[in-house]
């Protein structure tokens, strides 16, 4: 499978997902700048972490409207897995490909480390290959990761199962005291209705190998990986 | 035309950085300052004479780019 990795002017994790990409699961990694118009031959996107623009106005506020972007919505409408880690997950929202927006963490404080967060729902191309209510440790690096929306929005979140990680504590309690930036309602990552677009602040490609000392966030690669794989087999047998 | 743009986070809508400015205040004596709210303050020069079309102009740009009206609200003013 080819996995795309865009990289905007700002971006810092983008090489981190490449190697995730192509060292660990052993695909195809493609970088793709900003200025790309076209996503053509990719199977999925990834929008990486870092601080596009120097995070200026609002944290993605400006590589929204890089021309990548109406590829990656294109994309994204057509079916296409698209996933935002962290700034990733901040541009996906100033994009409205997810709703809601972010707000500075709760703390005021740059918050960098690990974290624990519960799988809301396995069911999706994302966390296929994990269990319902499975705790992860994945590290947190942000400053703006308070998530909010209003509340009739989050009710539709909470009702269709789009809310996908909460932050919780390690045993996958989900209280306020385990919430480290002061997201509505432990929200750590969101999918979109049609369940193809994922955003969440924790960098799984900082922990996807043993090496590293912690490969929790290696499953929602993984998971990907495998939901392209048994949707190619069924446009084959199709 | 001289647009001045005042974007502020919505009512209702914790502001940690005006809590903490606040804080700030109040250790400083300034007890009476309550209701701190932080914001942004931008301001345009636009190639444009008329008030209508510039304010036109100026609230595209707020809707569009320069507020987030899902947890901001923006003020302009305009002067020639």
């Amino acid at each position: 499978m080819n996995f795309g990795v865009i990289v905007f002017p700002g971006s810092n994790c983008d090489h981190d997902c490449v190697h995730v990409i192509s060292s660990v699961l052993g695909q195809k990694a493609t970088p793709v700048w900003h200025k790309e118009t076209s996503l053509a031959g990719l199977d999925a996107v990834i929008l990486p972490g870092g601080f596009s623009y120097g995070d200026y106005l609002r944290t993605g506020a400006i590589a929204r409207f890089s021309p990548v972007m109406n590829a990656v919505k294109a994309f994204a409408s057509e079916g296409g897995m698209v996933l935002g880690i962290c700034n990733g997950f901040q541009i996906l929202l100033e994009a409205g490909l997810l709703p809601g927006a972010m707000l500075r963490n709760k703390s005021l404080s740059f918050m960098c480390k690990d974290v624990h967060i519960k799988v809301e729902n396995a069911a999706t191309p994302f966390t296929g290959l994990c269990e319902s209510g499975q705790v992860l440790k994945v590290p947190i690096a942000h400053a703006d990761g308070n998530y909010y929306t209003d509340p009739v929005t989050l009710a539709a979140l909470q009702a269709n199962a789009q809310i996908i990680f909460r932050y919780c504590t390690p045993d996958g309690k989900v209280t306020p005291d385990a919430n480290p930036n002061g997201s509505l309602d432990n929200i750590a990552g969101i999918r979109n209705a049609e369940g193809n677009v994922l955003g969440l602040m924790p960098h799984p490609e900082r922990c996807a190998e043993d090496v590293l000392g912690n490969d929790d966030g290696r499953a929602i690669f993984l998971s990907m990986l495998d939901a392209l794989k048994k949707a190619k087999l069924k446009t084959v047998v199709v | 035309m001289k647009a001045k743009i005042h974007i502020t986070l919505k009512s209702g809508i914790l502001d940690p950085q005006g809590k903490a400015i606040e804080h700030a205040l109040e250790t400083l004596g300034f007890k009476n300052a309550t209701n701190v709210r932080m914001g942004k303050y931008l301001e345009l020069e636009l190639r444009e004479t008329t008030k209508d079309r510039a304010e036109a102009e100026v609230k595209a740009m707020c809707e569009k780019l320069l507020a987030n009206t899902i947890i901001e609200e923006y003020r302009y003013e305009l002067a020639s």
